[in-house]
């Protein structure tokens, strides 16, 4: 009497994991220490990094989908060429449509986008996730490794342009001036220059951990 | 038949087919937001124009681009385009609307390729002497200066541009000059791949704010000066503005740019009076 396999649904407990694991248990930047470099870069002001944050999952998220559905078609030799080159498309693809509908987020990110192509997270996904799983669960793991990083970058941003220039930048608004100059707070220049980052990922990795006790290291 | 996917003709018939694949989709996407991100950089350029002129509506980063298209017609009244010995090669008013095929409209002088295809040369085989690349730059007619004269109420502005080197590659700015050729009424600075947090404070208000007022000639109206740019914390003369720490090849560029550039137009100025009010 064989029993029907069951079709897994789309949003199984296997598949739910693949997007809340990345935001806490296995986050990209502050657990597996992955991207940290667009994350000192591109966090002084908060639209920045929301539009990084939507750039970089774009492109990992299609990158796996491209990946995982050509995975059994790629030659086993020049694979991470052939990822690297669907990764590098992706991100020209993101950098032509930056500059033609967001030009001024594009003219201040400059460097940076083209800076996806070398951005761990995503090679590490495609090697580690895509190139063995089916396209539903590599999109997936795409969105939830996108939120899991951009998630970080985007409290660190917060953190930063609130002291550093006493505002807030959301893409499509105003700038919203909390603490205008000489009200009595002083800007802390430190907080906008890239070395802050790292004092407050420590944090968040900090808080995390004091309140996720499973993921301290036992030594 | 089972594919052999570890065979060298497998492997290579891969590769092909994805660069193909590849290419096609990039020139694809390129080919459809073309014409959108040209009028972005021109609408851009425009906006940098009339900034340097101090016009506050397209001032600041809320500023809405597109409305630079109207604006800018409305003060920009003459478009010159010079050679080096300051021969006026184009002229025109306001109400000519720049079309992309007149390569002599001042508006459509693309000052980077030239520089970078004709200008680099002749400043490379004629360092360190001032005479001779003086002599070289004018041998060059390749290379034309675009000069914008704008109307704002009742005072006339001139507009003029320079392209030069930082420690990566180009910087380039729009210089407003005040109608009696003295000083700088306003400056605009851009750069294409200046170290993020120090060459790239070009870009910065604080930086650009700093040349307006400086003098490029002394009071008598005879003696030019050279803008400089200083070392930070050094006190400062009416023709110097401050660096930026840790960009000293991004300011040097930013200098050695104006002095190379204003050279022309300073000719120029002098040789036709009428432009000095």
């Amino acid at each position: 009497m064989a029993e029907v396999k069951e079709k897994e649904p789309l949003f199984s407990k296997k598949n739910k994991r693949l997007i809340t694991d990345p935001l806490n248990d296995n986050n990209p930047v502050t657990i597996q220490v992955l991207g940290i470099c667009s994350a000192l870069a591109v966090t002084v002001q908060l639209d920045n990094a929301i539009v990084m944050s939507i750039a970089v999952m774009a492109v990992l998220v299609i990158g796996n989908v491209v990946v995982s559905l050509l995975r059994s078609f790629i030659p086993p030799r020049i694979r991470i060429i052939v990822q690297l080159v669907i990764v590098a498309s992706l991100v020209i693809i993101v950098d032509i449509v930056l500059k033609a509908f967001v030009y001024d987020v594009s003219k201040q990110l400059s460097v940076f986008v083209g800076l996806i192509i070398t951005n761990c997270i995503i090679m590490g996904r495609l090697e580690a996730f895509a190139m063995g799983n089916k396209p539903w669960a590599s999109a997936l793991d795409g969105v939830g490794n996108g939120l899991g990083y951009g998630f970080v970058l985007i409290v660190v941003a917060i953190c930063k342009e609130l002291f550093g220039s006493g505002s807030l930048t959301i893409p499509g608004f105003d700038k919203f001036q909390f603490i205008a100059e000489g009200s009595g707070y002083l800007h802390n220049g430190l907080m906008l220059l890239p070395p802050s980052s790292l004092v407050l990922v420590a944090v968040y990795i900090w808080i995390q951990k004091t309140r996720n006790k499973k993921l301290i290291e036992e030594h | 038949m089972a594919i052999n996917k570890e065979s060298n003709s497998y492997t290579i018939m891969f590769a092909v087919a994805m660069v193909v694949v590849v290419g096609g989709l990039l020139a694809f996407t390129y080919e459809s937001f073309k014409d959108v991100i040209k009028s972005n950089q021109e609408n851009e350029k425009k906006q940098n124009i009339l900034q340097a002129i101090g016009i506050a509506e397209t001032g600041g980063k809320d500023f809405d681009r597109t409305a630079a298209q109207e604006v800018f017609y409305k003060y920009v009244t003459r478009r010159i385009t010079l050679s080096y010995e300051g021969q006026i090669l184009s002229d025109l008013p306001a109400d000519s609307i720049i079309n992309a095929s007149n390569k002599l409209d001042a508006f459509n002088i693309d000052l980077r390729k030239e520089y970078k295809l004709y200008g680099k040369k002749v400043i490379k085989n004629n360092k360190g002497s001032k005479e001779k690349l003086a002599a070289g730059l004018a041998a060059e007619d390749r290379i034309h200066y675009p000069l914008f004269v704008c109307e704002k109420g009742d005072s006339t502005f001139y507009v003029v541009s320079a392209v030069g080197t930082g420690l990566w590659d180009d910087v380039w700015g729009y210089i407003g000059i005040n109608s009696n050729c003295q000083t700088i009424s306003g400056s605009v600075f851009d750069h294409k791949a200046e170290t993020p947090g120090l060459g790239s404070k070009v870009t910065e208000d604080w930086f650009q704010k700093q040349f307006v007022g400086k003098r490029i000639m002394a009071e008598d109206g005879e003696t030019r000066l050279k803008l400089e740019v200083r070392k930070p914390g050094n006190e400062l003369n009416i023709h110097q503005v401050d660096g930026i720490s840790g960009a000293t090849f991004t300011g040097a560029g930013v200098a050695e740019m104006l002095e190379r550039s204003f050279v022309v137009y300073q000719d120029f100025f002098d040789n036709n009076p009428e432009f000095k009010k």
